[in-house]
Order: structure tokens, then C-alpha cells, then sequence
């Protein structure tokens, strides 16, 4: 390293892998991973939304889980929260190609993908 | 693309827990449950969390878990992270850093602030890159790329920042004396000798943020014009130097140590000098003496260290967090660091609280907060319903406070004033259980043993109360033993060749000032607390 730029990037790339455990991102992503949601196949849900956040690079958003939503015929769901409004969308009936489009459009674009929201609050 | 990051916390009592082997099951089990690219495991620093066994943090939930035991791995996994239900028999809610493992905000945690420690269980230590995410030399470039070496020095003294290893000198004048020093070579070294006993910040500051002690030091080394420094850290602290040798590798690896560090002319390196362990070893000469080879025993001062230190060159000795402050200052500025603490102490203080308080453990406080707050709030109060008794700050050789100075603002010149010091960074809390004599006594016996024996008064002074506090706590003390201790003790304070020496009398002498009525119930026999066997032939004279 030669110049304060070359720390800065660095710092950049650092800064991206641990920005998934701070919780100032400014998209939650939430997968319902109870038993019933991995049942209905959450889990390939959750690889999908992985794999397309590092794909396309994305750092504002972090990944979680949660369990029941209690919504059965929903399943597989996934909750966009967008943390500093406050504002939580419900995506049910998800599967991994929803998923990913759910990433590009919402979590990338700002775009509520309409035809699969449940609920929005 | 990690998606859970589990931070847990590696000191020595999370070591001595088990914490490693509990790492390692997890990033087994992780692999077995197909988890191992979305859930990463990141060793870090102590996490503030003490006498709790195992802690590990889950993030971004940020949920904190203690006394995690091998058998609970499997379960944390299964819940909490396939299935997102937190395990609640393990889950600790009673967080002092809730916000401060958000990251660099120097938040505040109720009336503690995170400068020193922002990093301290945020990052993983063994990561330059993580480091440097946290604006991690960033001030070293700066320094080195649009500032002159005055300059440093002057926004160090601008801050008014006073040493951390006990004596509060202002670290920018310090480096003033070395900086004026013509020689072809000078030497920083930081002090992590660390010998009081109950403290251990120094060793915290060094596993969580090795890093920042780097910076400083090549800090320091810009302003004054030295190109080696050396860190003493305690041979003890096997953890602190193996970090410490990591973090140097990485930081030279980078060209953050080495010849012309930010393509600038200014070259610095650092090697590791590991002590003996002995606590006169972290008196500033005693300890260049020791990094010379020679026997660890104080010189003459002065001359003072900036002007002849170590092999007669110009040398600057700076406690840990004295430099761990440094990078901070040269980033944000000396108001930034000045908007902390009070007027005549700026900025932040690290302690260690200890003894009789329901949440011990480190902390980080603005200067001017009272003991009330530090002890009630911080420290949630003391056990089992006792009374707070003393609070003894500053290790061994620090200062004597009780009830009355409750509210004190503790401050490098109001402590003064009260006879007290600010001292290392140990807080020894006391409840009203304890018995002074015997207290009294576990100090001498320390100084005793630490006493390196080349001046009579420390020798033998110290000899002579330990032998007088025996017969008192055997119901055998004589009706001028009293006046004896206050002679000795102040013959010290006046004539003992060195800080330790000198200082040892204050705790003795404060016990004596603010208890007195308690050694003369036990030259009359009677002991308070029960905690001396008193013989029989001086309970009637009681
Ligand atoms: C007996 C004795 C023990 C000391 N032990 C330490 C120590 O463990 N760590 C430390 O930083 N300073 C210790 N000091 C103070 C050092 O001599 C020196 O003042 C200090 O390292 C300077 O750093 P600072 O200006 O950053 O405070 C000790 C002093 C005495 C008299
Ligand atoms: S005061 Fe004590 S420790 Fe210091 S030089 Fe004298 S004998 Fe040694
Ligand atoms: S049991 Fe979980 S959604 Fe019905």
C-alpha cells in the first residue's frame, strides 16, 4: 500500500463483507424459517437471496431469519423491511426466482413486486 | 456472501471457558448443517461480558449469549440461526454495549462512551482489513501525507490527552522533549508491562484493537522523528503477543509499518520486548533498563527518558491506552477529543472494576463521572444487599475514596485534591464486610513482594507495617503502633527511590486518614467484620 487511496479500498471492500452484521443496513431481509416454512422451501429461498445479494454486490442489505409467521398458505415467506421508514412488505408463495427478482427490484430498484406481496405495512 | 457473523469473544477467562474448543465445534457443526458459506465465525476481544463463561454474539440480531457450554452449540444453531428463534436459557439481555458493537459511533452505553474501546469487540482483531473498515489508519495517512510532524504533535497537545499508565503527564509535552532532542536515533515504546494487580485493561485494549496501539506508536514515531519502537508487554499476556506479532506482520505485509510508509520519506517498525513479570519492570526506566538486558531497577531521574531513554537515546514510554487514543486525535481532531471528560482532564479513562460489585468488568468512562454513577449505574450496585465500604482506584498504590466522595467528579485534579489519584485503571470496589486491617495488609504484602530491594526506605518500610498490621490483626498491636505506621508510611512517601516506593504509603495512609477508629477497636481488641482472630489476653482489655 502507497497512497490513501489504496487504503480506502481496502477499507471499501472490508467495510462491505462486515456491513452484514451491523444492523444500520437499509434493507432487512427477513426468510420465515420455521420448520413449516423450510418444509414449503425456504431454505432454497434463503441460498437464492444469498446468492444474488453477493452477485450483484449489494451492501445495504442484511439477511435474516425468523420462525412462524403463522401464515401456512403463504409459505415460503420473506419480509422486506425497509428500516429507515419503518415500512415492512410480506412476499408469500416465494420461490427462488421471485426471490431473486424480489432482490433486483425491490431491494436494489425500489420497486415493490406487486403480484406477490401479501401484506404491506 | 455471509449472511450471520457470530462473534465470539476471546480473553483469558472466555479461554479458559473453553471458548476455543466452542469456536471450533461451531464451525463444525456450521459445516455439517451446509451453513459454512452463509454463517461466518469471527474470534474477537473481549466483549465486556465477565464471569459469564462463553460469549458470543449473533449478528445482525445483535442477540448476545453467555455460559454457552459445548452441548448448546448444536442448539444455537438450530434454533437461532436455521430457524431464528433465540435460545432464551442463554440469552443475555443486560448488554453494556448494545450500541457500541454498532461500530465506530463512539456511542454512548448509558454513562459509559466508546473511544478506546470502540473497536473492542466489534472487529476481529486478527484482521487488518477489519481494522481498517473501522477507519483503521486512516489517521496515519493523513498524518503522513498532509501534515507535518509538529503538527501531529500539536493537535496531541491541543488535545490536552494526559498520560493512562497513572503518572497523567500530558502526552504532547512529553513528545515535545523528545522531538527537540537532536539524535540520529530515537525509540517510542508503549508500556504493556501492566503489573497492577486487578488490572488488566491494558491487555484488553491489546487483544481487541492491537492495531490502534500500532498507530499510535507510528504516531508518536512520525511526531518526534524515531523509526523503532518496541512494545513491553508482559511475558504473562501470552495472548496480547501473539496478537500483537500478527497484527505487526499484517501492518508490515501492508507497508503500514516499514521504509516509507504511505509512499512518504518517513520509516518505522516495531518488534516485541516480552517482561519478566515483575511490577517495578513497568516503571518507565526500570523498564528500558530491562529491554537493555540489565536487571529491571529504576534510574536516576532526571535525566527523563525523552532526553536519554533507552541505549541513552531520546525514548518515549506510553502506556496503552495513551496511545490507543493517539490515531482518534489526529482523525477527529483535539476539540473532538476535548468535547469528553472535563476542562483540565479531557477525554475518556479505562478501568477495570473488580471486588465486591454485582457487573464487574471493563469500562470506558468520560472523566468527571462520579464513583455514584461508575459503581451504581455501571456497576449495578453491590451484592448481597452490603454497603458500599471504600473504593480503592488506581491499583494497589491508588487512592482511598469512601462514601464521601460518592459524588465526586473524578478528575485528575479533584482526585488530587482529595488525596487520591486517577492512577493505571483498576477500581477495587469494596463492600462494608471486609475488614480494614486485613485489607491494609494484602496491599503491604504486595508491596513487600514487589519491592525490588535497592532503597531501604521501600525495603524495610514496607517490612516493618506489614509486621505491625500482622500484630494487629493477631489482637496484639501496641497503642503506638498508629503513629508508628503514619511515620513510616510518611518517610516513604517523602524518601523512597521510586514511584512504587513513594507510592505505596497513599492507600495505607488514606485507610488511616478516613478508618482510623476501626484500627483502634482492633488495638482494643475488636474486629468490625470478624475477619480477624483476635486473641483472647487483648479482648479483656477491651
Ligand atoms: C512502580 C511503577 C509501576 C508502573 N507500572 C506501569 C505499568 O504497568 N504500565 C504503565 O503504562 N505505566 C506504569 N508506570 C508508569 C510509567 O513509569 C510511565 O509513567 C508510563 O508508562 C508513561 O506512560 P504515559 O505517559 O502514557 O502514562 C509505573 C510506574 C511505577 C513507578
Ligand atoms: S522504592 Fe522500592 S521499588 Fe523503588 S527503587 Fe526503592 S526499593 Fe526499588
Ligand atoms: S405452521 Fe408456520 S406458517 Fe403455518
Amino acid at each position: 500500500m502507497k497512497t490513501l487511496s489504496d487504503l480506502r479500498a481496502i477499507k471499501e471492500k472490508a467495510k462491505k463483507e462486515m456491513a452484514a452484521r451491523e444492523q444500520s443496513a437499509k434493507y432487512r431481509i427477513v426468510v420465515a424459517m420455521g420448520t413449516c416454512g423450510i418444509a414449503a422451501g425456504a431454505r432454497t429461498v434463503m441460498s437464492a437471496i444469498l446468492d444474488e445479494i453477493s452477485k450483484r454486490n449489494i451492501a445495504n442489505a442484511v439477511v435474516t431469519q425468523t420462525g412462524c409467521l403463522g401464515f401456512c398458505d403463504q409459505e415460503p415467506l420473506i419480509q422486506i423491511i425497509q428500516t429507515d421508514k419503518n415500512v415492512t412488505t410480506t412476499y408469500g408463495k416465494i420461490d427462488s426466482e421471485t426471490a431473486r427478482k424480489i432482490i433486483y427490484e425491490h431491494v436494489m430498484n425500489d420497486r415493490v413486486v406487486s403480484n406477490h406481496v401479501f401484506m404491506h405495512q | 456472501m455471509h449472511r450471520i457473523h457470530i462473534l465470539i469473544a476471546m480473553d483469558a477467562h472466555t479461554i479458559s471457558q473453553g471458548a476455543r474448543s466452542i469456536k471450533d465445534a461451531m464451525s463444525r457443526e456450521l459445516a455439517l448443517a451446509g451453513l459454512a458459506d452463509e454463517v461466518r465465525v469471527v474470534e474477537t476481544g473481549s466483549l465486556g461480558i465477565y464471569d459469564k463463561g462463553v460469549v458470543l454474539v449473533v449478528f445482525p440480531d445483535g442477540v448476545y449469549y453467555v455460559g454457552v457450554k459445548m452441548e448448546d452449540v448444536s442448539e444455537i444453531i438450530s434454533e437461532h440461526l436455521i430457524k431464528g428463534r433465540i435460545v432464551e436459557r442463554l440469552h443475555y439481555l443486560d448488554i453494556p454495549t448494545e450500541e457500541a458493537t454498532m461500530g465506530d459511533k463512539s456511542a454512548r452505553i448509558g454513562k459509559q462512551v466508546r473511544v478506546v474501546l470502540k473497536n473492542a469487540g466489534v472487529i476481529d482483531p486478527e484482521s487488518i482489513e477489519e481494522y481498517i473498515a473501522h477507519d483503521g489508519y486512516e489517521a496515519l495517512g493523513k498524518a503522513l501525507t498532509e501534515m507535518k510532524p509538529e503538527q501531529v504533535m500539536e493537535e496531541v497537545k491541543a488535545s490536552g490527552m494526559q498520560g493512562r499508565g497513572g503518572a497523567f503527564f500530558p502526552t504532547g509535552v512529553k513528545w515535545g522533549f523528545a522531538a527537540r532532542e537532536k539524535s540520529d536515533e530515537k525509540y517510542i515504546i508503549c508500556n504493556a508491562d501492566e503489573g497492577e494487580p486487578g488490572t488488566f485493561k491494558d491487555r484488553l485494549i491489546l487483544e481487541g484493537d492491537p492495531h490502534a496501539v500500532i498507530e499510535g506508536m507510528a504516531l508518536a514515531g512520525f511526531a518526534v522523528g524515531a523509526h523503532q519502537g518496541y512494545v513491553y508487554i508482559r511475558g504473562e499476556y501470552r495472548m496480547s503477543i501473539n496478537r500483537m506479532q500478527k497484527a505487526i506482520e499484517q501492518a508490515r505485509k501492508h507497508g503500514l509499518l516499514g521504509k516509507n510508509i504511505f509512499g512518504s520519506s518517513f520509516s518505522f517498525d516495531l518488534d516485541i520486548r516480552e517482561g519478566a513479570g515483575a511490577y517495578i519492570c513497568g516503571e518507565e526506566t526500570a523498564l528500558i533498563e530491562s529491554i537493555e538486558g540489565k536487571r529491571g531497577e529504576p534510574r536516576n531521574k532526571p535525566p527523563f527518558p525523552p532526553s536519554v531513554g533507552l541505549w541513552g537515546k531520546p525514548t518515549i514510554v506510553n502506556n496503552v491506552e495513551t496511545l490507543a487514543n493517539v490515531p482518534q486525535i489526529i482523525l477527529k481532531g483535539a476539540k473532538w477529543y476535548r468535547s469528553m471528560g472535563t476542562e483540565n482532564s479531557p477525554g475518556t479513562k479505562v478501568f477495570t472494576m473488580v471486588g465486591n460489585i454485582n457487573n464487574p468488568g471493563l469500562i470506558e468512562v468520560p472523566m468527571g463521572i462520579t464513583l455514584r454513577e461508575i459503581i451504581y449505574d455501571i456497576g449495578h450496585g453491590i451484592p448481597e444487599g452490603k454497603e458500599f465500604l471504600l473504593a480503592q482506584l488506581g491499583g494497589t498504590t491508588g487512592g482511598i475514596l469512601t462514601r464521601e466522595h460518592l459524588d465526586l467528579p473524578l478528575a485528575v485534579d479533584s482526585l488530587r485534591n482529595a488525596g487520591a489519584g486517577m492512577g493505571s485503571g483498576a477500581l477495587l470496589v469494596v463492600d462494608d464486610s471486609q475488614c480494614i486491617v486485613d485489607l491494609v495488609k494484602t496491599f503491604v504484602e504486595f508491596f513487600v513482594h514487589e519491592s525490588c530491594g535497592i532503597c531501604t526506605l521501600c525495603r524495610e518500610g514496607n517490612g516493618r507495617l506489614l509486621e505491625i498490621l500482622e500484630r494487629m490483626s493477631d489482637g496484639k498491636g501496641k497503642q503506638d503502633d498508629l503513629r508508628l505506621m503514619e511515620e513510616l508510611a510518611n518517610a516513604m512517601l517523602r524518601g523512597a527511590f521510586c514511584g512504587l516506593g513513594q507510592a505505596a504509603p497513599i492507600p495505607i495512609l488514606g485507610c488511616l486518614r478516613y478508618f482510623r477508629s476501626e484500627f483502634e477497636q482492633h488495638l482494643q481488641g475488636a474486629c468490625r467484620a470478624g475477619k480477624c482472630e483476635l486473641h483472647a489476653e487483648n479482648e479483656a482489655a477491651a
